[in-house]
């Protein structure tokens, strides 16, 4: 179908224009200038690849596509790459958010400009490796690779305890991929490949299914971050940057999900099986516990953290619930969140742009000043809280009836993740845009200039749009979807039957 | 047709927003950079920044940069935004065009019989999980689609002279027709789904339109208020949803009622509870109504919700929004056909509101208050026709309380705008011979909610009562004698309020002189409403309580109770006047108190000042929540957040581990103190221990 490598091209783009971007020296305006724009076209020609591999997509093919392989390390580890509809919908959620992360990081960033932008290119390329990744060495590889420029980001142009969020991103994530790494030896040693399509059609005996299900859960989990390993996204969120911020929340949140989608769910069905009241535990105490948590934040960035963490315990609750409307509500759920997300750290940016603070008690009342502001806020906001008609909504709705065929309890409880979503959103909405504009500080604060619109009003149009019309996420997804339930549950009746036989 | 009824305000909103928007846009510059009045000292290392910045923001700041730029006193100052007329204009007439082409749909649908399902778009499709929007349209419908669009242009019409002062029209017409959009695509929802979109999404309309005056903070926190507790309801609405695709398989309102006859029996696990399943269902959907309709236990956000300009209470938090939870059992009638003790539970939740908001609404002082009180109570007799399966009678009084709900509201904003904004009845009176038209209409209003003969509310409320009287809900006796007292404190509160506000003596000259009959935007509507309290009534009662005339037009859209309609007409013809004894009582306690002996209120409070603080208090319900609920919930927050996060997950975790292991290097450090005889202490102390070891180990053998 393919003559061109279509998939390695989306892949490494970005990591040319980091190169494009080294190799023009120099420390003035200029080269300031030209390493912004270079980025920016590099990620918006990445993004416009990454539309073809859209259009010429089967979504009725629930195999990969686009599939290249090509020999590398040893026997069975290859470079083997490949998109079916479940990484398909997260590497165009990646592509199409670099730019905005670009274009945010315009002024907000004015020293080291060219090693930053070289940072997101590299990330960039990292995270498209990882969604696109079919071998599991390569995985890893590119999974542990983003670590690095993302320590970078928030360590070198984060805010003042940066070295301590940084540090503590560091640790948690590489404590949960060492563990990953143990996994993958001993799935090598069990079926002499790496392949990741190949291992998804081995059979794993159900006692190393057990152990490598919890080492790859120790990873995902810390990336997801589910409750109780959750403790450092607050941190690196605050101090990160802003496009550090939509990055983290927007995408590499969504590798945790990706890979209980990849691995754990097709690769150790009955681990999953076993373990999935764990997961519905740790998911519905995670949308509560911070929900209640994101109530008393006093910082922004803070209570939108917090309030990640909740909308991730939709989707592990969702894919480990292993029905159709909650494998791909948390599909959706990931894609929507993303978005919205991602949107509410550029708002926050925003102001802090403007004001150098992102204390909930220094603002209130910039709707009298921000109207625009105040309008995108609300959309976000209003997403975020999960009203009907933005993104939002869908994959909290698809995930929580997925859940309650298969645990009423949980499904019961994450349902009241509602109530407290609206109360934090709405309080923060209320502490920073209404009221009256009494605070001097805010005084001559300014509206929206146009590249925060178009920054932003491209990120309200996709919430409304998906909102009312989710089909071409859940179509694109939808024939994949089916064929891991489907196997999931032909895997976990199987032994029921089976043990019913004994 | 129907498209157009539905979609025209939503062109309405999106006009009307826009025309905000660039209003507001052109009123507040663009520019990224804040100009530090010296207090940027702090901020030494962005100075730079901001400066560079400055450069390019100038740019855009000076195209948009206006002489009056220090508008600080933004409130009434303000000059009105720009394109204030035309969105007025705009969003009314396609409002009127929505309510003529409503009342059309009524007759072709409520006599011709053409019932209509038009499919829009899919919208959530996913496995066996298949949601479309779409738009049905039976006579259930049909009636909404009537209240909602005929109050609706009213209110906007209305809302041109009472908002004409505040300078952010563009903004409040867009909300309104938002609202308007939303409400009817809650009506003609097909599925749950949609319905709990329209449902939301009048919630957020009436958040806006609380918060509408955004500066003031009793209304920002109003707003908040409303909206989390109707999600409180929607948290049962979604797991009543999510409960009945766990049974049916579908969310389509076909589907479901087909499904429904087979689903008696069953049972679900619900958190160690075998449950029945439809009960269960039903009461999760109806905690959804409750919240909705402000409903015993969940009312606390409609008194507060009249934070919101006067119009939104009339539109939203009386004649339409309120009755969503109403319409909504309605709709779901065959669901609760087969699940009794649900009905049961909504008859009782309807007859407490009923009596409890009645009592409430006696005592408050603020006019707007005392009809919200009615407001809810009204909505608790709906309920109580609801829980009898008298569907169609409850339809009935919605369909008139909608007319004489809005008329009050809509009149006590005409006596407000007269008072400039006074809303105490105390500071009112007398003020009769200075607006008697908007004293008429209040009159027609009020005799329509009391239940006068022949005004509207009289065929309505009592064929509720005779519905409750002879309804086989084991709560029958319970609601109707509650019914028939809160028909009494109705009859009291509404006449109270008319006393105080018009006759006596004024209490506030200064007001009083100045006082004026408002515009004529304001004053037909009005007159409209009027009209329609009292024809509202008699010439429907056929089709809303007859069996016969409800069979043919209401047909299929709702499943009655076979046997409520008949039984109703057999009722004692004595009891059959209770209601109107208990009306002119009421009356006759009212003129006492207020015109004949006013002094009578003051002694009485006095003697039962704990019944009577316990009122006026409103039960103290917002005190108990706020012990119960939202302080535990503000605490446990921030425990978990100091104490689980900071504390135990990363005293333990991260942050303990790091301080281990810089606690033993700092001790390994310790022991190399570089000093000889330290080293040969230790070398000495650990040969003696070795050769005692080697001594007694060996040697015990």
């Amino acid at each position: 179908m393919t003559t061109w490598p279509i998939l390695s091209v989306t892949t490494f783009l970005p990591l040319v224009g980091a190169l494009i971007v080294y190799l023009s020296r120099g420390d003035d305006e200029a080269a300031k200038r030209n390493s912004r724009w270079i980025a920016l076209w590099t990620t918006l020609i990445t993004f416009a690849v990454s539309v073809l591999l859209v259009m010429r997509f089967d979504p009725s093919n629930a195999d990969f596509q686009f599939v290249e392989k090509a020999n590398w390390l040893a026997t069975g580890i290859t470079y083997h790459m490949g998109v079916d509809g479940i990484s398909l919908p997260l590497v165009i959620l990646t592509t199409a958010i670099m730019p905005f992360c670009i274009i945010a990081s315009w002024k907000a960033i004015t020293n080291r400009v060219r090693e930053y932008m070289m940072a997101f290119l590299i990330l960039e390329t990292l995270m498209i490796g990882t969604f696109s990744a079919l071998d599991l060495v390569l995985f890893y590889l590119f999974f542990e690779g983003g670590l690095i420029p993302m320590f970078l980001i928030i360590g070198v142009w984060g805010g003042p305890r940066r070295v301590y969020a940084s540090f503590k991103f560091f640790l948690y994530t590489l404590l949960g991929s060492v563990l990953m790494l143990l996994a993958i030896m001993a799935l090598y040693w069990n079926g002499g490949t790496t392949d990741i399509p190949t291992l998804m059609h081995t059979a794993v005996p159900r006692s190393l299914q057990t152990w490598a299900w919890l080492a790859f859960f120790a990873s995902f989990a810390v990336k997801m971050p589910m409750w109780p390993v959750h403790t450092w996204l607050p941190d690196a969120h605050v101090e990160a940057p802003t496009a550090g911020s939509v990055v983290l929340a927007a995408i590499l949140l969504k590798m945790g999900g990706y890979g209980f989608l990849r691995f754990s769910l097709p690769m150790f069905p009955l681990a999953s099986h076993d373990f999935a009241p764990l997961i519905f535990t740790m998911s519905a105490i995670a949308i509560i516990y911070t929900s209640l948590v994101a109530l008393m934040q006093e910082d922004m960035k803070k209570l939108i953290a917090y309030s990640s963490v909740a909308h991730m315990g939709f989707v592990t609750m969702g894919i480990f619930a292993g029905t159709m409307q909650g494998v791909a509500g948390g599909v959706f759920q990931m894609i929507s969140h993303g978005i919205v997300s991602g949107a509410l750290f550029l708002c926050v940016g925003i102001v802090y742009d403007r004001l150098h603070t992102r204390e909930i008690a220094a603002y209130g009342g910039l709707v009298n000043r921000m109207p625009l502001y105040a309008l995108t806020f609300m959309v976000f906001t209003m997403a975020n809280v999960g009203l009907p008609g933005t993104s939002g909504f869908v994959g909290e709705f698809m995930t929580l009836l997925g859940t309650f065929k298969v645990s009423i309890p949980t499904a019961f409880f994450a349902t009241s993740g509602v109530i407290l979503s609206a109360c934090y959103a709405l309080w923060l909405y209320r502490k920073v845009v209404f009221g009256a504009l009494v605070k001097p500080s805010l005084a001559s604060m300014k509206d929206l200039t146009l590249r925060e619109c178009v920054t932003l009003f491209p990120l309200i149009a996709l919430t409304i749009l998906f909102g009312v019309y989710p089909k071409p996420v859940l179509d694109m997804s939808a024939a994949s979807v089916q064929q891991l339930v489907n196997n999931y549950n032909t895997a976990v009746t199987a032994v029921k039957a089976a043990a019913l036989l004994h | 047709m129907v498209q157009a009824i539905v979609f025209l305000p939503l062109l309405g909103a999106i006009l009307a927003g826009l025309i905000a928007i660039f209003g507001a846009h052109t009123r507040n510059p663009s520019g990224d950079a804040v100009e530090h009045h010296g207090d940027d000292h702090g901020h030494g290392a962005h100075a730079h920044t901001a400066d560079s910045i400055n450069e390019d923001a100038s740019v855009i700041h000076e195209s948009h940069h206006e002489p009056g730029d220090g508008h600080d006193d933004h409130h009434v100052s303000e000059p009105p935004a720009q394109g204030s007329r035309g969105a007025e204009l705009i969003t009314t007439a396609l409002l009127f065009v929505s309510a003529a082409l409503s009342w059309m749909t009524l007759v072709d649908v409520g006599f011709m019989h053409h019932d209509m399902r038009i499919p829009l778009l899919p919208w959530i499709q996913s496995g066996d999980l298949q949601v479309y929007w779409s738009l049905r349209v039976d006579t259930l419908t049909a009636v909404m689609l009537v209240v909602v669009t005929t109050v609706s242009s009213l209110v906007h019409l209305y809302s041109i002279g009472y908002m004409d002062e505040d300078p952010y029209r563009p903004r409040f017409f867009g909300y309104l027709s938002l609202f308007t959009f939303a409400m009817l695509m809650l009506v003609t929802a097909d599925n749950l789904v949609q319905l709990f979109f329209g449902w939301e999404g009048v919630g957020l309309a009436s958040y806006l339109l609380i918060g509408f005056w955004y500066q003031k903070p009793s209304a920002n926190a109003a707003a908040i208020k409303a909206f989390v507790v109707n999600r409180v309801g929607d948290f049962g609405f979604a797991l009543g949803i999510f409960a009945i695709f766990a049974l049916a398989g579908s969310t389509d309102f076909e589907t479901i009622f087909h499904a429904a006859p087979g689903l008696t029996g069953k049972t679900i696990d619900f958190l160690g509870w075998h449950a029945d399943a439809l009960t269960l269902t039903c009461l999760l959907l109806f905690m959804g109504a409750m919240g909705k309709s402000a409903q015993f236990l969940l009312h606390t956000w409609l008194p507060d919700a009249m934070e919101g300009p006067t119009p939104v209470s009339a539109l939203i938090h009386a004649a339409t929004m309120v009755t969503a939870g109403v319409f909504m059992v309605a709709r779901l009638s065959p669901l609760f056909e087969l699940a009794p003790n649900a009905q049961a539970v909504v008859m009782f939740f309807g007859a407490t509101t009923a009596f409890f908001a009645a009592t409430i609404g006696l005592v408050q002082n603020d006019i707007k208050r005392i009809v919200a009180y009615s407001t809810c109570s009204q909505l608790g007799y709906m309920f109580v026709a609801m829980g009898a399966g008298a569907y169609s009678v409850g339809m009935f009084h919605l369909f008139t309380h909608a007319f004489f709900k809005a008329l009050l509201f809509l009149g006590s904003g005409s006596v407000i705008y007269a008072m400039h904004h006074e809303q105490d009845i105390r500071n009112m009176g007398g003020l009769w011979k200075k607006i008697p038209y908007t004293f008429a209409v209040m009159t027609v209003g009020t005799l329509a909610l009391t239940g006068f003969p022949l005004f509207a509310g009289y065929f309505s409320k009592d064929a509720i009562i005779e519905a409750a009287y002879a309804s086989h809900n084991p709560f029958s006796t319970y609601a109707y004698l509650l019914t028939i007292v809160a028909a009494g404190l109705t009859s009291f509160y509404s006449w109270r309020l008319v006393f105080k506000t018009f006759f006596g003596e004024p209490h506030d000259q200064e007001h009083y002189e100045a006082a004026h009959e408002s515009p004529i935007w304001m004053l037909i509507p009005i007159g409209v409403l009027a009209v329609g309290s009292v024809l509202a009534g008699f010439p429907f009662k056929e089709l809303f309580t007859g069996p016969h005339g409800v069979e043919e037009f209401f047909r299929e859209s709702v499943k009655m109770n076979p046997h409520i309609l008949e039984d109703m007409e057999h009722m004692p013809h004595l009891l059959g006047w209770l209601p109107f004894v208990m009306m002119v009582g009421g009356f006759l306690v009212s003129y006492t108190f207020y015109i004949r002996k006013p002094y009578l209120p003051v002694e009485l409070a006095n003697t039962q000042p704990g019944l009577y603080q316990f009122l006026l208090n409103k039960w103290y319900f917002d005190e108990l929540y706020d012990v119960i609920f939202v302080r535990p919930a503000k605490w446990i927050g921030y425990q978990l957040w100091k104490k689980g996060d900071g504390f135990i997950i990363d005293g333990f975790g991260p942050d303990g581990i790091s301080a281990r292991v810089l606690d033993i290097t700092r001790n390994v450090v310790k022991i190399q103190t570089g000093y000889l005889y330290h080293y040969a202490f230790a070398m000495l102390i650990g040969a003696a221990g070795l050769i005692t070891w080697f001594m007694f180990g060996f040697g015990g053998q």
